[in-house]
């Protein structure tokens, strides 16, 4: 069992295969009644979860794709914050990815048909990452502010040409 | 061979080699296996485990050159050949060069200068137990996916928490404890070896050279291996793990700190691992040219040298990183002039080899062979040195090519020559000349097809540490003929193994000095029973065993129902009291486990420190609790 | 713009085109020979007692006593001596000729300079900013860079993510690209023509790919190249380039790259303003043609595994008139 999650943190899925969504178009059903008898719910697994790389790659496209330009690190600003007990959509990985896909009223923009589907799962399993929701041995140790980024680097002066 | 008398008659001898036998043998059983103290043993552990992990780095070799014999191949992946490469590398500073220097040195140290064991023989215990779980630790990644792939040298931020996910990185910082305390346990019993229970009479100008390169060497290890503890663990391993920021520039961090930190411990550890090498050549040449190296002093000066000078050197490996160029030229002279150190002792072995009456053994192939690649390799570590040329070839195939000329041709060559020279010693056989010869021509030719079109790849322009190549830059003729190369070594290396085996079970009997040589070790028998001698030899010459068997003396009275040996005075080795080594104990063992069930913890959780030292404690009670009755007598 | 032969590639240090590389190619020749004759003295010297042994001469009977005589063991220390006494010596003028060369090659030695170029380490591309003090004329470009021929160019050289290494081989050692730090050196080159040069700090897991082309060309040509790339992007002409533009603009390309003169505003991967008139496609992995481009865009992580690059689905009606597009950006 340490093994399998040992595996899990570990390996690197460089071209995920896309999940049923990207015919579907939807992570979490809003409803459960269903014509045609009661089937087994759709539940999309989260290809990304606890897996170190999957997250790592969610903190940097969290910044190259300027979500921390409405949401800063998880704290919030114009945005909401990400790291909270309370999600008004809910933060289960595919309510975090149908908010990402769908965008939400008052301001979250729908990224679906722009970025592709497996990146959107490495986003989702970062933000869990920041709630402490993934396994800690596969969650980054710094908190995204003090991480480096081209923002964060002030070179220092330059020293004179000898 | 000589008919040189090699034990005292029996008329004299004063020791019961019964009772001896009694005191020295071993507990029955697994833990008696467990529990061993003796140095021959735990020697041989050190060089049986660090000659499997020199297989396992070379088969991660034989995959990368695999991989590069072809442009775009597509063996490997790039994640799979960083993990290898790095693997390779690691394998091979930490887990096999210098673990198989110091099993030699555990090995021959107390044969060579007179007593029964090392100074501190629980100590000794707990480092081979310490390098054995670090490395079973380190591999035990393999299963996991936790392998690092961020280089042997783990330059942040690359190897930081941003840049490299999961555990790898800190599974490699964490071996190194492991083996750096397992190095630093060593270093410390065979300085205090060395320098107090030497046998009476040998001064310190009598100390054969071996001696003196594993006494330098050890020094070295205690100021050079705490920088990389600082370093891996520290450094790099906080960041990863607690959150610091040593290496995080966005924090006021700084990388290049940690290449400093780094490299302090990174150059004096190549010649930690060179400095026994050396050792090793003059007591095979000593042997096998029938007289004393020549210029004993200049040589045990030159080792000494080399040992400071080796500290002054890290910023070579630094000079394309922009650092001022004053500080840098300072580096420049100090790399230079290292080569005197060394070129002074090639000087004198040249001249030992002129005036002496050659045998050509295998273990002397091996050190002409030495000699030639060695001094090849010092040749364009001169021209690193050059920052000009350095700035040129610094992280190119170029500077592969060196480094494998001095670690291959420097310290590995001269260990296949001390195998077949001390072979016989070790196993009461003698190792087969011929097929001897013969490995080692394939190991030479292999070895220069391998890395000398390396020189050629690296100043037409292939960096370092790359997967692949593509088929128009020129280079696949060189790579082609490294991978054959390596093919032939890998050819050589079954060869060598297969005489081991073969001669082990069906070899010639060895008797105690079938060399003619002139140090202690060649007079008991071989193998060597657990005690050593059975009465402590007294020398009155750099050169004992070549000194007249009527003349020669030994200590009567010490006692044969403990484990007793003489301690000495530092300069002139006279006797000063008699001291009881302990007997077998199971403490260094269970001590080793507690510390590695904490060190293994703290790589997931901090708090794996705390359990760290508590178990380190209770071992620590167990092994040091003292025995029923303790008598000291002057 | 692409039609030079990819047939033999030189990334050699043996082939300077540059002042400094042609500094430091005579200071290695020279090194070289010295050494080359120290080596071969060297290894003479201990191989022919294993000559004269074969020949049978006798030697001193050392099975006995084994020790020379005082009076060779005199002359060894006087041969001995003075070899270490040479050595030393020769050191000492090595390190004096490497102190003058280095001091020579660095940017103390440098000329006085009119151009400026930033060059910013990525995983695993290059970013390349013409300097000027007017910010709006700055000329953002990436993975080639163009030089005038005789004039020193001064490169200031940053990373963003982890350390790697600028370095043109046929022009002049390498600059570690360190966050945080500016390193600064200087190049020249002395005659036209392509350099390539290659990241020489291990970055990850495309330091193998991550590779550079310097043009040198003559003042007029560079010229027109400078005052070229200053502009903003050529507009689509044809009606099926226009489609492309906008498959470009809605998808995930525009959070990214960089096209001057269109809302695709992105700052984290290389600029595309003047894509087509670049030689190689993704750090000197690939030609840089249709086909090459095709590929790339449709599986990034099959060309170069590992890159930052995203997998973008395009939908195969909109391939062609995307390339056509980024290849009419000359």
């Amino acid at each position: 069992m340490l093994l399998t999650a040992a595996c899990q943190r570990e390996k690197r899925d460089l071209r995920p295969a896309p999940t049923r969504l990207a015919v579907l178009g939807t992570a979490a059903r809003e409803s459960l009644l269903q014509p045609g008898g009661a089937q087994a719910p759709l539940e999309p697994v989260n290809p990304a979860e606890g897996n170190a790389y999957s997250i790592s790659e969610g903190q940097r496209l969290f910044n190259a794709y300027n979500c921390s330009g409405c949401h800063s690190h998880g704290g919030g600003g114009i945005g909401p914050p990400l790291i909270k007990d309370v999600w008004t959509y809910g933060n289960d990985p595919a309510n975090l990815f149908d908010t990402i896909v769908k965008g939400r009223p008052n301001g979250m923009p729908s990224w679906g048909g722009r970025l592709p589907e497996y990146q959107i799962w490495q986003i989702v399993t970062y933000i869990r990452s920041l709630n402490k929701l993934e396994p800690k041995s596969a969650t980054p140790t710094r908190s995204d502010s003090i991480e480096q980024n081209p923002h964060t680097l002030t070179p220092v002066p330059e020293p004179k040409l000898q | 061979m000589s008919a040189v008398l090699t034990e005292i008659p029996r008329e004299t001898k004063t020791a019961d080699r019964d009772a001896l036998s009694r005191v020295w043998r071993p507990r029955p059983g697994f833990t008696g296996w467990l529990s061993v103290t003796t140095h021959q043993q735990i020697g041989l552990r050190y060089i049986k485990t660090a000659f499997f992990f020199l297989l396992l780095g070379g088969v991660e070799a034989l995959l990368m050159r695999l991989q590069l014999a072809f442009p775009n191949n597509t063996l490997l992946g790039p994640f799979r050949y960083n993990q290898i490469f790095t693997m390779h590398g690691t394998t091979m500073m930490f887990l096999f060069a210098v673990p198989m220097m110091e099993g030699v040195g555990v090995c021959l140290v107390p044969l060579m200068v007179g007593t029964r064991n090392v100074a501190f023989p629980r100590l000794n215990a707990f480092g081979y137990w310490m390098y054995l779980m670090g490395g079973i630790f380190f591999y035990s990644g393999v299963f996991t996916g936790s392998v690092t792939a961020a280089g042997w040298f783990a330059y942040t931020p690359l190897s930081g928490p941003q840049y490299s996910v999961g555990k790898g990185v800190d599974y490699w910082a964490q071996m190194i404890t492991f083996t750096e305390i397992s190095a630093l346990c060593v270093a410390v019993e065979l300085i205090v070896t060395i320098l107090r229970m030497r046998a009476p009479g040998m001064s310190l100008n009598r100390l054969p050279l071996f001696c003196w390169s594993m006494l330098v060497q050890s020094a070295m290890i205690i100021f050079a291996m705490p920088a990389i503890v600082m370093a891996s663990n520290f450094f790099l391993l906080n960041d990863r793990t607690i959150g610091t920021h040593l290496a995080n520039p966005a924090e006021g961090g700084d990388p290049i700190l940690y290449q400093h930190i780094f490299w302090f411990f990174g150059h004096p550890e190549v010649y930690i691992i060179f400095l026994p090498a050396l050792g090793m050549v003059s007591m095979i040449l000593e042997a096998n040219t029938r007289r004393g190296i020549f210029g004993y002093p200049a040589v045990v000066l030159s080792l000494v040298g080399n040992g400071f000078v080796a500290f002054g050197l890290w910023v070579h490996h630094m000079f394309a990183t922009g650092l001022p160029q004053l500080g840098e030229a300072y580096f420049t002279a100090a790399s230079m002039m290292i080569a005197i150190t060394s070129g002074v002792q090639i000087f004198c072995w040249i001249a030992t080899i002129w005036t002496g009456r050659l045998r050509m053994t295998a273990a002397m192939h091996f050190v002409f062979g030495f000699l030639f690649i060695f001094v090849l390799g010092g040749m364009t570590g001169v021209m690193l040195a050059s920052i000009p040329l350095d700035l040129q070839a610094h992280d190119t195939y170029f500077v592969v090519a060196h480094f494998h000329y001095v670690l291959i041709g420097g310290a590995l060559f001269p260990l296949f020559g001390a195998f077949h020279h001390w072979f016989s010693k070790f196993t009461g056989r003698m190792i087969d000349e011929r097929l001897g010869r013969i490995s080692f021509w394939i190991l030479f030719v292999g070895f220069n097809l391998t890395f000398f079109p390396m020189h050629l790849a690296g100043v037409n322009g292939m960096p370092r540490r790359v997967y692949t190549y593509p088929p128009e830059m020129g280079w696949q003729t060189d790579n082609l003929l490294s991978s054959i190369g390596a093919l032939m070594i890998a050819i050589g290396g079954a060869v060598f193994i297969a005489n081991a085996l073969k001669s082990l079970r069906a070899g010639r009997v060895a008797d105690a000095d079938p060399w003619d040589s002139s140090t202690l070790e060649w007079a008991v028998p071989s193998p060597p029973p657990a005690w050593n001698f059975d009465n402590l030899p007294v020398v009155s010459s750099r050169y004992p065993l070549w000194i007249d068997p009527e003349e020669r003396a030994c200590v009567v009275g010490m006692r044969d129902d403990r484990r007793e040996v003489l301690t000495t005075t530092v300069l002139d080795a006279a006797p000063h009291h008699r001291y009881v080594l302990p007997a077998s104990s199971i403490w260094p063992f269970l001590t080793a486990v507690g510390l590695t069930i904490g060190l293994i913890c703290a790589v997931f959780a901090f708090s794996g420190y705390w359990l760290a030292s508590l178990l380190g404690l209770i071992g620590f009670i167990g092994w040091f609790w003292p025995p029923r009755h303790v008598e000291v007598e002057p | 713009m692409n039609a030079f032969p990819l047939l033999l590639v030189s990334q050699s240090a043996l082939e300077p085109g540059g002042t400094n590389a042609s500094r430091i190619l005579t200071l290695g020749e020279g090194m070289v020979f010295l050494l080359g004759i120290i080596f071969v003295a060297v290894m003479i010297m201990a191989v022919i007692p294993l000559m004269r042994r074969h020949r049978g001469i006798e030697q001193e009977p050392l099975e006995r006593t084994h020790q020379p005589s005082e009076a060779t063991e005199r002359k060894l220390a006087i041969v001995v001596g003075s070899a270490a006494g040479a050595t030393v010596v020769i050191l000492l003028g090595l390190v004096a000729v490497s102190v003058v060369v280095g001091k020579s090659i660095s940017t103390a030695g440098m000329p006085s300079h009119a151009l400026t170029i930033e060059v910013t380490g990525n995983q695993w591309w290059w970013n390349v900013r013409y300097m000027n003090d007017d910010a709006s004329k700055i000329i953002v470009t990436a993975n080639e860079l163009h030089i005038p021929v005789g004039r020193p160019v001064v490169i200031r050289g940053m990373s963003n993510d982890v350390i790697h290494s600028f370095w043109i081989p046929g022009l002049q050692g390498k600059r570690d690209l360190i966050p945080s730090r500016v390193n600064t050196e200087w190049i020249q080159a002395d005659r036209p023509g392509n350099f390539r040069g290659q990241c020489a700090e291990f970055c990850g897991l495309q330091h193998a790919h991550m590779a550079m082309w310097v043009v040198a060309e003559p003042e007029d040509k560079f010229d027109a190249w400078f005052a070229h790339q200053g502009q903003d992007a050529v507009p689509p002409a044809t009606e099926e380039l226009q489609r492309g533009q906008q498959v470009f603009l809605n998808s995930a390309c525009i959070l990214c790259h960089h096209i001057q003169g269109t809302e695709a505003a992105g700052q984290v991967a290389p600029d595309l303003t003047h894509f087509g008139s670049r030689m190689t496609i993704a750090a000197g992995t690939l030609q840089n043609n249709k086909g090459n481009l095709a590929g790339w865009i449709a599986d990034p992580q099959g060309i170069k595994p590992g890159t930052k690059m995203a997998t973008v689905p395009v939908k195969s009606e909109d391939m062609q008139p995307l390339i056509d597009y980024l290849e009419s950006l000359q």
